[in-house]
């Protein structure tokens, strides 16, 4: 036990500490594969029945299925569009609404009890409501991805907002520009590389909110595929459609972490 | 300096008073300052003197309590182009370049595009940073961006450039380095300083005039003529008439920290 913790396994535990670049990213593959690992070990043991848990394979071979039956392609496309128009409505309402709030007092004052108060009410309960005010179609499910991710991300950008040095407002008022060239010319460039990564974890956010937009009168999406297979005990595909979601974010994650690297050239801590 | 020089900045009866939860603070009680056209001053003080309050409120980025400033005679009723500001924390543009920066600071002037080209270029150079011109400011040191911020609040040509501790992110060869590059360019280019600082050195080494505070509230406590030559190199820290002046400004110091820290105690 009085091992040198500068050597061996030790040097990897030190707080603060980096570790090798290769061990690092090794580390993320291991714990999948090992969770992987376990999961095809316990179903081909037959220690739970296909029924509560389907082996990996059969899970591969349900994603090959829907993928060659062009089923996938249609889930997919229908349910990215959902998430992109649910996201952008959200984000194109967001964006003024957080630099405003973030930059004045009144409208602080005046919208953000609301909205903290609103971004807690469960969006699953809206599911009546929104089918009432906007109908059974694409509409519907937009407007639930809206509502799922509107109130947080107003919230972010706001702080995003007030994160920035206020003397970048100061050296601007004397250099002698509007209050509005300020705020689209100064606050909002000094912004944006925070509000870069809001949009990536709201983004994040919005594909959670998948399932519940697509849990009423949809015929096609990711989501709307799960919920049927409830219907069939299919539990292979409720697990490739999981799957394949989380998949669909993580993509979506490495999007936005990229473009932001490529937009932000300036900005070290973007790097 | 000679006293034939006329008033540039005129603090008049300028008081401040916070509301801090609810209750008032009085962060500056009154001062009056008159400072010629081309004067370097100092400001100097405790923590919490209202040195920084001051410099705001002649910006006219915060409005007094009492009294008026007036520039040239006219009330200050808020900020403008005939001042420049550096602050402490830099506060560039950081997704422009060095060259970015400084040319942002012309969009409001009228004048033409190779007279900006040539105001620009010219300040570059005079603070010292030619072929940095297009870096980003987070690949620069904080010395070359506070020269950075120098040239920016220069550009345009202001009449008076508020200093709001502006070396005081940087270690102590950087900014010695800095104090004889902005006496230089403060020679060069003629304008009239107002510098805070908590460094004593620093605040005599520059300036004709150190205005020291007395703290909670602020007042002027000390107003001492600074007469040494010009131009002034680092030598000039161990004078000793700048030993002597050193002496009387530490003591004024002590006293006002003393003071503040039996308050504390209360």
């Amino acid at each position: 036990m009085s091992q040198n913790p500068r050597q061996g396994i030790g040097r990897l535990f030190r707080l603060r500490q980096e570790i090798p670049a290769s061990i690092f990213s090794a580390a993320g593959f291991v714990v999948p594969v090992a969770l992987l690992f376990l999961w095809w070990l316990i179903t081909s043991l037959g220690l739970v029945k296909p029924l509560f848990l389907p082996s990996p394979g059969a899970v591969l071979e349900e994603g090959w299925r829907q993928l060659s039956e062009g089923i996938l392609v249609s889930d997919a496309s229908v349910s990215i569009y959902r998430i992109l128009i649910g996201w952008l409505a959200a984000t194109i309402v967001a964006v003024p609404v957080g630099i405003l709030m973030g930059n004045f007092r009144i409208i602080e004052g005046a919208l953000e009890p609301l909205i903290s108060t609103v971004r807690y009410m469960p969006v699953v309960a809206l599911i009546p409501l929104s089918i009432l005010w906007a109908g059974i179609g694409d509409m519907q499910k937009v407007l639930i991805l809206f509502l799922g991710t509107f109130f947080q991300q107003s919230l972010m950008i706001m702080d995003n907002v007030k994160n920035i040095d206020r003397n970048l407002i100061r050296a601007g008022q004397t250099l002698g520009f509007s209050n509005f060239e300020i705020l689209y010319r100064i606050i909002l460039p000094a912004a944006l590389p925070g509000i870069w990564d809001t949009f990536r974890i709201t983004i994040g956010w919005t594909w959670t909110y998948l399932v519940v937009a697509e849990l009423v009168a949809a015929s096609e999406g990711l989501g709307r595929r799960i919920m049927d297979a409830q219907r069939y005990l299919a539990t292979d595909t409720i697990l490739f459609g999981t799957l394949f979601i989380g998949l669909m974010g993580l993509l979506t994650d490495y999007l936005f972490k990229k473009s932001g690297r490529a937009l932000f050239r300036w900005n070290n801590q973007s790097r | 300096m000679s006293t034939a020089l006329k008033t540039k900045v005129a603090i008049d009866g300028v008081g401040k008073i916070f509301q801090v939860d609810g209750s008032p603070v009085t962060a500056i009680e009154r001062i009056d300052l008159d400072i010629k056209e081309n004067e370097f001053v100092s400001i100097v003080g405790t923590s919490g003197c209202g040195k920084s309050t001051l410099l705001n409120i002649v910006g006219g980025l915060d409005e007094p309590t009492s009294g008026e400033i007036r520039i040239d005679g006219a009330r200050v009723l808020g900020p403008g182009r005939n001042r420049g500001f550096v602050f402490q924390s830099y506060s560039l543009f950081e997704w422009m370049t060095v060259k970015g920066n400084i040319r942002f600071a012309l969009e409001k002037s009228a004048l033409g595009k190779a007279e900006k080209d040539e105001l620009v270029s010219h300040f570059v150079q005079a603070v010292g940073l030619s072929g940095f011109e297009n870096a980003y400011p987070q690949q620069l040191s904080g010395g070359m961006r506070q020269r950075v911020a120098i040239a920016r609040a220069l550009v345009y040509k202001p009449s008076i450039l508020l200093m709001d501790e502006p070396f005081g992110a940087l270690d102590a060869q950087t900014r010695g380095m800095m104090q004889e590059l902005l006496l230089k360019v403060w020679e060069d280019h003629k304008v009239t300083v107002l510098f805070v600082t908590h460094d004593v050195d620093e605040a005599i080494f520059l300036a004709d005039r150190v205005i020291v505070l007395a703290s909670r509230p602020g007042k002027v406590k000390k107003d001492l003529t600074i007469k040494l030559p010009r131009p002034r190199s680092f030598e000039l820290v161990t004078d000793p008439q700048f030993t002597v002046y050193k002496r009387e400004i530490l003591t004024d110091i002590r006293e006002e920290t003393l003071k503040v820290m039996a308050l504390d105690r209360k």
